[in-house]
């Protein structure tokens, strides 16, 4: 960005800071969030419930497709160097092969552009794909074998002979630093916050804590494997995609090929999990151009292998928070800084310092993220990037900073309450962190809480409780966007490019749309997972909700103005203005006076239309710099330790949420539940073991990288305020993210507590407490 | 080789090394069986054969011929749900929905062992004749399918209300005040 763009954007940042509540988009507060008595906030069962459970939902790797080939890829066993030579002879007498691809037969591509480089660029990395004999990582696909089944392909790939020029990459984090750092960015901006002296600050407190946490790398691990069904016509690509962001694939592999964003087709109607992972990386691009090759369609399906191997993850942290304290609790000063990993090719900083910019108040702050730069796959944004593990380091030091000082950590936290975001200084659009913390205290029995660590214990088994704050900020990126069409027999259609990845999309917009519209949701259909459809939609960040409804509450205000138009002087609505009238009944009606009415049906009749199409796009998602947006969650934790084996047992959860308002009861409770289950696994047994000699993921596999189980998992109770939030659609925020949020250090806090050992290394693993 | 897949019977002429997996997915067109790991860590692939719950990633289909193989798609007549279907929706016992049929085919399996007074890995009384389904056999039992989303409470849930004689604490306690 060159200075002048800096200045026009700052410039720009402070006058949207400064503009008049009214000129922004929730100035005006969404009309549904006076309705109580609707569709939102009813516990609806998934409408796409039976599809999934008798195995009907129709997955990428489900598409059925006449003269389908089966690819297979062979990954790099260096993680820098060349391919001084590739034998691809056996692979190709192989029974059933019909193509062997590497950079020496690959059609010309060009780099696919990184995700956050531009509004739609979905590629993990910008490297050239195939295209010369460079090795980046270990791991890096170099052959594709296309074959008539998946049996021949696997086989023949395993034929494929490389001879490497070994040339000792980067895969420490010493040789990294050894290397230098460079300042971190996240979303185009620094990540770095300097207010006040906070180093002098600390240095003169009275109570002070300052330790250094880490945390290992992560990985998604999505029960469905990344996978993709597709074929060309002539220059035109379909792709069913397992995808969280169609139309960022569409144009990301528009660009690789040097085709138009239009000529590419993507649908992902169901998703098996993404939680960050399911974009664009090599294997669609790779299985596109051998499709081209052979002019057949291909099947692509990763094994769990290859998934770690191409799929990145979330990146190693290794954080130091610094806090210093008057003898009330009052903080004098934060800091929190610290260095993550990534690499030379992609655009993805771990931003761990974000929650801490808007948590608590203090005297001084300085916050910062510096990168080192290794041989890896391109870590990438993984559920809750930056507050997963921030939170882990952060919150871990307000417990020990509350057992120097002798205060409640509860307390400690609702004395640093902020009446205004403490680094930006915008007011909070809604906030209501202290009573999550009042109720959830209540409901979990705080109060019994023994102060003293590893002062209860039952048999062998040591018992603690501990507490942590999640947040996570509202976001809506630009691109929202929607299409509705209203049939006279009073059916509605309604269109968004989203994704359903289990979040319950699918559900509680037919449950939104339907209360805007004044239908029952039996009359409306809600379409999403296609480029045919309106939207740049990132199933990320916890903003689809935002967006989505954005976007349709903009094509909802254009349908209204067209049905009044074509209502006419005739119509019981007559002289009413958009604003001034909403859904009821199959109908619109007047919002002051109900009886002045018409159903869809007589509008559409008298003006002799059969059906009316409207498609509008979201306002710019201003309200995000003029308000400090954020939902948070106050997180209990029973943790059991044997005294003899330091077995960790997780015997009570509680999360308390201040999300805004809750559309769907049942569907939410779940994306909570779900955020905390892996935040158990971040706590206690997820990690992604890197061999730092050679750069290989040595647990590729999920019988070696561990995920929560069902005896890992108690019965986690969910509770939250309710409160709508004025200034965004629906009231709500997103609930996808902030669940894994501050359970890391709810965990870490209650092994303390019963055990008076502090583990600072995440996972928390028996053998760190014995 | 000859085999009944969901009360059909069908021969088929095949790879050798066709894993049971595959031939359900890739060439019968039977897409409910889901690959997740296709080395047996995760359970997302569960079928039932003669009515025990095996990994049919980990099997050879040519190792099961002859036998009666139900899949997700096998266990209701067309058209219905089986009551555990049915609460694993009335629960949202699942959110994406992929590791959602193995979850099924091995909760109606592990129903049956339980039945059959199996015993596992938490049973305290290995001679008991009855065992019963406590929410620690249930978790154990099921500890073998993996779900990522994290719907496990509403797994149990669901098992628990189709399953067990006490089919009292319900989860379900959110409360939006």
């Amino acid at each position: 960005m060159s200075v002048v763009q800096k200045v026009v954007q700052k410039a720009m940042k402070n006058a949207i800071a400064l503009a008049p509540d009214s000129w922004m988009p929730g100035g005006a507060p969404d009309p549904l969030i006076r309705e109580k008595h609707g569709l939102i906030g009813q516990p609806i069962s998934r409408i796409d419930g039976p599809l999934k459970v008798s195995g009907q939902a129709r997955f990428a790797a489900e598409y059925p497709i006449e003269g389908l080939t089966y690819a297979a890829l062979h990954y790099s066993t260096i993680a820098r160097g060349r391919i001084v030579n590739i034998s691809t002879t056996e692979a190709e007498a192989s029974a059933g092969v019909i193509l062997v691809m590497t950079h020496l037969n690959a059609p010309r591509l060009k780099p696919a552009p990184a995700f956050g480089t531009n509004e739609k660029a979905a590629g993990g990395d910008d490297l050239a794909v195939m295209q010369d004999d460079r090795i980046h990582w270990n791991g890096q696909p170099i052959a594709l074998v296309l074959a008539e089944t998946q049996e021949q392909a696997d086989h023949a790939q395993s034929l494929v002979r490389v001879h490497y020029q070994d040339e000792h990459g980067i895969t420490s984090l010493e040789q990294a630093v050894a290397q230098g750092t460079e300042p971190g960015q996240f979303l185009g901006e620094p990540l770095k916050v300097a207010i006040g002296d906070a180093e002098k600050l600390f240095a003169a407190a009275p109570v002070k804590t300052d330790s250094v946490y880490r945390t290992p790398g992560h990985n998604h691990n999505p029960i469905e494997l990344h996978a993709a069904t597709l074929f060309w016509t002539g220059d035109e690509l379909r792709i069913h995609d397992a995808t969280q962001a169609v139309a960022h694939a569409a144009w990301t592999l528009a660009q690789v090929f040097d085709i138009k964003e239009e000529q590419v087709h993507v649908t992902s109607p169901f998703v098996g999990g993404g939680f960050g992972s399911k974009t664009l990386w090599r294997h669609q691009i790779l299985a596109a151009a051998a499709s081209r090759l052979v002019n057949r369609p291909v099947r692509i399906v990763l094994s769990r292998e290859g998934v770690f191997r191409i799929v990145g993850g979330r990146a190693l942290t290794e954080q130091r928070v610094a806090i210093g304290a008057q003898r009330d609790g009052g903080f004098d000063a934060i800091i929190h800084t610290g260095l993550t990993a990534m690499t030379p090719h992609n655009a993805m900083t771990e931003p761990f310092i974000v929650a801490t910019r808007s948590l608590y108040a203090a005297k001084s702050f300085k916050l910062q993220v510096d990168t080192v730069k290794m041989n890896m796959i391109a870590n990438t944004f993984m559920r809750a990037p930056g507050e997963a593990v921030g939170t882990f380091a952060l919150e871990s030091a307000i417990d020990e900073l509350a057992m120097k000082i002798g205060i409640d950590p509860i307390e400690l936290r609702i004395r640093n309450e902020p009446d205004k975001d403490p680094t930006l200084g915008l007011p909070f659009s809604q906030r209501g962190i202290v009573e999550a913390w009042r109720i959830g205290a209540e409901r979990f029995g705080w109060s019994s809480r023994t102060t003293q660590p590893a002062a209860r214990r039952e048999g062998d088994w040591l018992v603690g409780i501990g507490c942590a704050t999640a947040t996570y900020p509202y976001y809506r990126m630009p691109g929202g966007a929607a299409r509705i069409t209203l049939t006279r027999d009073g059916n509605a259609t309604v269109g968004v490019a989203a994704h359903e990845m289990g979040m319950g999309t699918a559900t509680t917009h037919t449950q939104v749309a339907a209360d805007r519209l004044g239908l029952p949701m039996d009359r409306v259909t809600f379409r999403y997972g296609d480029t045919d459809l309106p939207g740049v939609i990132l199933a990320g960040g916890s903003q689809q909700t935002a967006s989505i409804g954005a976007g349709v509450a903009a094509a909802h205000r254009a349908l209204v103005a067209e049905l009044l138009k074509l209502a006419g002087n005739d119509s019981p609505l007559a002289g009413l203005g958009p604003s001034e009238v909403g859904g009821l009944d199959g109908g619109l009606a007047s919002l002051e006076d109900s009886d002045r009415r018409e159903s869809y049906a007589s509008i559409l009749a008298r003006a002799q239309r059969e059906e009316i199409t409207v498609e509008a796009e979201a306002p710019m998602p201003m309200e995000v710099q003029h308000w400090s947006m954020h939902s948070h969650g106050a997180m209990f934790c029973e943790a059991r330790v044997n005294a003899v084996s330091g077995e960790i047992r997780i015997s009570r959860f509680l999360g308390s949420f201040d999300c805004g308002r809750i559309i769907n009861p049942k569907t939410a409770a779940s994306q909570f539940r779900g955020g905390i289950i892996m935040g158990l696994g971040l706590a206690l047994m997820e990690e992604t073991q890197f061999d730092s000699r050679t750069g290989r993921i040595m647990n590729p596999s999920l019988a070696e990288y561990h995920v929560p189980v069902h005896l890992d998992v108690p019965k986690i109770e969910i509770m939250w305020t309710d409160e709508p939030d004025p200034r965004t659609p629906m009231g709500a925020r997103g609930v996808g993210e902030i669940g894994i949020t501050g359970v890391g250090a709810a965990v870490a806090n209650a092994v303390y507590n019963a055990t008076g050992k502090r583990v600072r290394d995440l996972p928390i693993t028996l053998d760190k407490l014995l | 080789m000859q085999f009944t897949i969901n009360g059909n019977r069908m021969d088929l002429i095949m790879d050798p090394r066709t894993s049971l997996l595959d031939l359900l997915r890739d060439h019968l067109g039977l897409g409910g069986t889901k690959k997740g790991c296709n080395q047996g860590a995760c359970g997302a692939c569960t079928v039932l054969v003669d009515g025990e719950r095996i990994n049919s990633c980990l099997a050879l289909a040519v190792q099961y011929e002859g036998r009666s193989i139900t899949t997700i798609e096998g266990l209701a007549a067309q058209g219905s749900l089986h009551p555990l279907q049915q609460a694993f929706v009335d629960h949202d016992g699942f959110q994406c929905g992929y590791c959602t049929p193995g979850q099924i085919c091995s909760a109606v399996g592990m129903a049956d062992e339980v039945k059959r007074a199996v015993p596992s890995y938490v049973t305290e009384d290995l001679l008991l004749d009855e065992i019963e389904l406590t929410d620690s056999e249930l978790r154990e039992r099921m500890s073998g399918n993996i779900c990522r989303c994290g719907a496990y409470n509403g797994i149990v849930d669901a098992i628990r209300e189709t399953f067990a004689a006490d089919r009292t604490e319900p989860n379900d306690r959110e409360t939006a005040r």
